[in-house]
């Protein structure tokens, strides 16, 4: 990684938000004390569908410290359903169940108490009669005729079902001398941060504004607050100050602010709901993809990949949190890095007695990334080619780039096949195969895995016009505003809150590298959302290039502004001003010039030594439009999905205990390709922090249901994250290749580590158990599973 | 997650607890409470009232009794995995300890809460039931004893009298040419067994068993002993076929666990080959050879 | 009930029910925030502080229990207003670190590794905070951060002419 012409773009800073976290001075949303705040704890159903019968609260209410005890029917009445994404208006969704809860752990009912101890108490008393309904967890059951619906009035367990037909496909299968199938799934898990969500609203009734502190990662928060709560947004004061602990995606929360911002209206003290651990897994918005798919691909004899057709199920469990729209996004990469000519895909969503999900990292990239990564290894497979040499057969070339694939999305850049030239240079492709045959020799399972994957980044949320023609969204905006004060200072604001990606030395960084200022010397503040500019939120993969993006136009802005200010004061026309490091000069005569501080006092204080028509003070603003966005999808469906697209090639061996079924990961190397690197020590934290999560996903973590619909693993005694013992030393090796649509050439980071390693994982595994004579295509894959599917094959083989 | 209301007593001597305890039928004894507080938080336990023998000063104690080594009931974990006494005297125990839980629940778990909450997949109770420990309780005045594998009767369940206290265990300690193994395995390297073993055995000078001890742990509803096996194995080279022969047969009949996280054959199978490992380590152990790496 | 708690050096009397644990008591009744509650039932270790100069989860404790303990928490290891202790700034260096939610749990966890083996290996500092549950990092920058924060503690204890 070069610094390149950079001063402090690429460079090894330090992160800056670092300090106060490591002094445990973050700010979380647990440690917000207003005064006189009171605390909710929910009432959940106990059963993955019942009606409620009757509710009796008074033993509750009767408990000292219990204010108030809230049920479905009167928030229903007072609001309106949460805003859901697709056209499904029988679907309603909503804090608290309304006469019928329809999963495990749906909430039903909240308390309001002096203490949260104290409102677990009063939950307890309140007397819930139920009426068990039939249920249906499984998609495909749920999708068969006759099924149990989960919505009655829907009249279908089908939220989403669309075939999107690019190119000629079946052309192409019929031309293809080869085909294979498969179906692979991916287990029900998420991102479970170490924080679970939050919320804080207190209703102030003499200036008629709502403040909320949330542990928030929602676009269009306090939008959606409002039309809930029929206020107008600029009621809703949401504070961007707050430091969220972790989210990957998650931390939607918008069913629990709509709950406490009711209770503070209606109560009239500020209302604040933590989840606790329980409550998060169960019904908050915890749960992420659970999907299934059937794949046909065609090739020919030289591993050539000529078409596929993916069908898709998703189980979203009983209401349309993000979730169908985690189908939409992967469209956008459909084909990977493969230059795949003709597409099929088939996106269905439907509901379950199961947890709404909500979206998790990569929103669905990673589950379909699995898809298409194991069926390039079976391809290898059957045409017995090394699946390195498939792969490379099937990437796309460096020189064929700006390259649009079926679905309609061109990509930006990349450099493939040096990324995975230069993982297998780094110690030698040979060397990794003799380990592994090693270690066979000593009698353990052993595979070599490989998966490459793209990152989309700079989320647009193509996808939801796409799968929702009433949406006509085509921006997906971020801003940044720039202060300089009277005392020469920088304050940059910008207008979201973070979860840990770095955001304020994000913003400093490239604001110091345009304007040339120290970044150290800059502040960054945060905006709430009755002063800032339109903002997103940090989804999408997006905040290096959209927010990175707006920042660098507004210190443009400022930049030109202080150059114009210099060359009138100077009397020189504007093009002989040389502007540097916040001093402008004459070209001519160098001696002549205005500093930083001479050039920031006229424009706060010297009206008369200002160009014409300038404005006094020293404020610009940049709203920044996603690059390459802005269009519709066609009526084909074809769509540019995201504008830039980060390339990792993972190689990893693994060896397998074949008595116990015990994976280890031996080695594991990644080639990294996102761009311009802007702070080397964040791209590789969120690389590694990827990477962990996937094997998370990969080998331990499901939320898995019981045959009576009950949510068996909730806490982290059974949804298991990988500790440090779990994650291996993994090393990187980096290649540069800048788009050309960001501002730097950055491209988007946070994902692609989560993205590629489920599938670097399955396809290890899947070469270590080949031997036997068995593959496997199903994730989580867990010690017993593994195990017991080993133990069979031996068994048949006789050993 | 908050604990349902309770009363707090801290108590001075074991007597003073087995009183309160015998009044009161909704009080329990909280030692490390890295159990119980959990299960609290959940509101799975709901006890009235707690009694903290944590501050009971005789409680805590590492003691050679000759042939025995006897360990106080509210002995820290930590405490005993880093003792030289346990480390000389009881080297199956010093093994599995680094085992239970994470090292910030060893620096509160107690050897006797971890004995007596019974979790099937726990480590200790696996080590005193494979050493055939002798637990010492304190009940209406009088101080009794019960050997461990008359102790656990169920999961999460003992013989433990309803108003006793658990005061100690005393573990013997074999001399001559001993040698440990020990194996479990787990999603991750600090939960809960899936399947644990353990064995110890005592060499002739010819290398040919003695005396053997084989556990498994966490595959049935409180640890067992392998008592057929060691019989089978007594006098024997300890040879690998023989061992895992006797194993398989010993296990064949036994009911094992299923749950999310793992089969019962998985469990059944996964029990024989951590046996055979672990009988296969102690032999090495006891002719001084290097062990097998985890 | 009453109770004595002394923590960071400083003894407190305070009124607590008996059902509050450690964490909260820190927490509500102290304000002491660094403290954080990830799982509440023991396994996350984002609310770890040191009881004794060790490493425990302030979740598994009643807060009566840890009466005439010395309890150190984040703010105890941070040496001044705007100053960082040796392993707070590996942290930054390396950083070890994202959304800093289980960061000084893992920091006093690091803390108690060094009081106890100033030369840990990396199998050492995996162990030690293997108890600690981190979703962003992945681990790698924190085994860095406490590997770096003990050479640099043992290079300014070597006797200065054998400094590098």
């Amino acid at each position: 990684m070069s610094a390149g012409h950079h001063r402090f773009v690429s460079t090894d800073r330090r992160v800056r938000e670092d300090r106060r976290f490591v002094a445990g001075k973050g700010r979380f949303v647990a440690d917000i004390d207003l005064p006189n705040t009171k605390h909710v704890a929910l009432v959940t159903c106990p059963y993955p569908a019942a009606r409620m019968i009757s509710i009796d609260k008074r033993a509750a209410l009767a408990m000292p410290g219990v204010h108030y005890v809230l049920d479905g029917r009167e928030l229903a009445a007072a609001t309106l359903p949460l805003m859901t994404g697709l056209d499904t208006p029988n679907v309603p969704r909503r804090p608290l169940a309304v006469d019928t809860a329809r999963y495990s752990g749906e909430w039903v009912a909240a308390v309001v108490a002096d203490t949260r101890a104290l409102a677990e108490d009063a939950a307890e008393e309140i007397d819930i009669r139920y009426e068990p309904l039939p249920f249906v967890l499984d998609a495909e059951q749920a999708i068969e005729p006759g099924a149990v619906l989960v919505h009655e009035a829907h009249g279908s367990n089908v939220l989403l079902d669309r075939t999107f037909v690019w190119g000629e496909v079946e052309k192409d299968f019929a031309a293809s001398p080869r085909r294979l199938s498969l179906r692979v799934k991916w287990g029900r898990s998420s991102t479970v941060p170490i924080e679970t969500f939050g919320v804080v609203a207190s209703w102030d009734p003499w200036r008629d504004v709502l403040d909320v502190y949330a542990s928030i990662q929602m676009p269009k928060y306090p939008e959606q607050i409002a039309m809930a709560l029929r206020l107008p947004a600029s009621a809703v004061r949401v504070h961007y100050d707050v430091d969220v602990g972790g989210s990957y995606g998650v931390k939607r929360g918008i069913k629990h602010s709509v709950l406490v911002a009711y209770l503070t209206r209606r109560l009239g003290f500020p209302v604040r709901l933590v989840e606790d651990r329980l409550e998060n897994m169960r019904g908050g918005d915890a749960h992420g993809p659970e999907r299934l798919f059937d794949v046909d691909v065609a090739f020919d004899d030289s591993g050539i990949v000529r078409s596929m057709k993916m069908r898709a199920l998703e189980n979203v469990g009983a209401y349309a949190g993000r979730s169908p729209f985690q189908l939409g996004k992967p469209i956008g990469a459909i084909v990977g890095p493969y230059k795949i000519k003709s597409v099929q895909y088939r996106a269905i969503a439907a509901v379950t007695n199961k947890t709404t999900q909500d979206a998790v990292r990569g929103f669905g990239q990673a589950p379909t990334n699995l898809a298409l990564e194991r069926m390039m290894d079976e391809v290898g497979n059957v045409l017995g080619l090394d699946p390195l040499e498939l792969r490379r057969r099937n990437m796309i070339q460096h020189e064929e780039f700006p390259y649009t694939i079926p679905s309609g999305t061109t990509y930006d850049s990349g450099d493939y096949h040096t990324v995975v030239d230069k993982v297998v240079a780094h110690t030698s492709y040979h060397e990794i195969k003799a380990e592994r045959d090693r270690l066979r020799a000593e009698g353990k399972l052993a595979g070599i895995g490989v998966a490459a994957c793209l990152e989309p980044s700079g989320g647009n949320a193509s996808f939801e016009p796409l799968l929702n023609p009433k949406n006509a969204t085509t921006t997906w905006m971020d801003s940044c505003r720039i202060d300089v004060d009277l005392t020469a200072a920088i304050t940059a604001t910008m207008h979201t809150s973070s979860a840990g990606q770095g955001h304020e030395t994000l913003v400093a960084t490239v604001i110091g590298e345009v304007v040339g200022r120290d970044p150290d010397s800059i502040r960054v503040v945060r905006a709430n959302s009755l002063n800032s500019l339109p903002s997103n939120s940090p989804v999408g993969s997006r905040m290096a290039i959209m927010l990175g993006g707006a920042a660098f136009h507004a210190a443009h802005k400022l930049k030109a502004k202080l150059a114009a200010i210099g060359a009138h004061d100077l009397g020189i026309p504007a093009e002989h001003a040389v502007y540097e490091q916040g001093n402008v000069y004459d070209r001519a005569a160098p001696d002549k010039r205005r500093t930083w501080e001479e050039l920031v006092a006229i424009a706060h204080r010297n009206f008369h030594r200002l160009p014409e028509g300038f404005e006094p003070g020293l404020a610009v603003a940049h709203v920044y439009q996603v690059p390459t966005g802005g269009t519709l999808p066609t009526a084909d469906g074809r769509v540019q999905m995201y504008p830039c697209f980060s390339f990792e090639f993972h190689l990893l061996l693994l060896s397998i205990d074949p008595d116990l079924g015990t994976p280890r990961i031996v080695r594991y190397r990644l080639g990294h390709d996102c761009g311009t690197v802007i702070n080397p020590k964040i791209v590789r934290g969120m690389t590694m922090g990827g990477i962990a999560h996937g094997i998370g996903a990969a080998l331990y973590e499901e939320f898995a249901y019981n045959e009576d619909g009950q949510l068996i693993a909730q806490t982290f005694m059974d949804y298991l994250l990988p500790s440090s013992h779990e994650v291996p030393a993994v090393e990187i090796i980096h290649h540069e290749t800048p788009s050309p649509h960001t501002v730097l050439g950055q491209k988007g980071s946070g994902e692609s580590g989560y993205l590629g390693a489920p599938a670097a994982v399955a396809n290890a595994i899947n070469d270590a158990i080949r031997p036997l004579g068995i593959s496997i295509n199903t994730l989580p894959l867990n010690v017993s599973k593994l195990g017991d599917l080993i133990a069979e094959a031996r068994a048949r083989k006789g050993n | 997650m908050k604990a349902a209301p309770f009363e707090y007593s801290r108590v001075a001597n074991v007597d003073e607890a087995c009183a309160m305890l015998a009044s009161d039928e909704s009080a329990r004894v909280i030692a490390g409470g890295q159990t119980l507080v959990p299960m609290m938080a959940m509101r799975l336990a709901r006890p009235t009232r707690l009694i903290d023998i944590n501050r009971i000063i005789e409680l805590s104690y590492i003691r050679s009794d000759g042939d025995a080594i006897s360990i106080g009931a509210t002995t820290r974990q930590c405490l005993v995995e880093r003792d030289a006494l346990i480390a000389a005297n009881l080297p199956l125990l010093a093994r599995a300890l680094p085992f239970v839980g994470h090292a910030a629940t060893r620096a509160r778990g107690t050897i006797g809460g971890s004995l007596a909450n019974a979790d099937p997949a726990a480590e200790l109770p696996l080590i005193a039931i494979t050493l055939d420990a002798v637990l010492a309780y304190r009940v209406g005045g009088r101080t009794e004893e019960i050997a461990a594998r008359d102790f656990y009767i169920g999961p999460m369940t003992t013989s433990l009298p309803s108003d006793a206290i658990l005061t100690s265990v005393q573990l013997p300690i074999w001399l001559g040419k001993v040698g440990v193994g020990f194996y479990e395995v787990n999603a991750r390297r600090s939960d809960f067994a899936f399947v644990a073993a353990a064995a110890q055995v005592e060499l002739n000078d010819d290398g040919r068993c003695k005396r053997i001890a084989i556990g498994v742990g966490a595959a049935t509803d409180f640890p067992i002993r392998l008592v057929n096996t060691e019989e089978q194995l007594k006098g024997s080279a300890l040879d690998a076929a023989t061992v895992k022969g006797a194993v398989i047969e010993a296990l064949a009949d036994v009911t094992p666990l299923s749950d999310l996280h793992a089969s019962a054959e998985y469990r059944r199978r996964v029990a024989v080959s951590l046996a055979t490992r672990a009988v296969a380590d102690a032999r090495s152990d006891a002719l001084g050879k290097k062990l097998h790496a985890n | 009930m009453r109770i004595k708690l002394t923590v960071n050096g400083a003894e407190n009397t305070l009124e607590v029910e008996p059902r509050t644990t450690l964490l909260d008591c820190l927490r509500d009744h102290l304000g002491l925030k660094g403290a954080h509650a990830g799982c509440e039932h023991g396994v996350c270790g984002a609310c770890t502080v040191l009881f004794d100069g060790v490493a425990v989860r302030s979740c598994l404790m009643f807060a009566p229990q840890a009466e005439g303990t010395p309890i150190t928490t984040i703010e105890g290891v941070t040496p001044g207003p705007g100053e960082l202790s040796p392993l707070q700034d590996a942290f930054c260096e390396t950083h070890g670190l994202q959304c800093g939610y289980c960061t000084p749990a893992m920091i006093l966890v690091a803390h108690a590794l060094l009081a106890d083996n100033p030369n840990p290996t990396r199998d050492d500092i995996v162990e030690a905070i293997s108890g600690n549950l981190c979703r962003c990092t992945g681990y790698a920058q924190i085994v860095e951060a406490i590997a770096l924060a003990a050479d640099r503690i043992r290079g300014s204890n070597r006797p200065s002419e054998l400094r590098k």
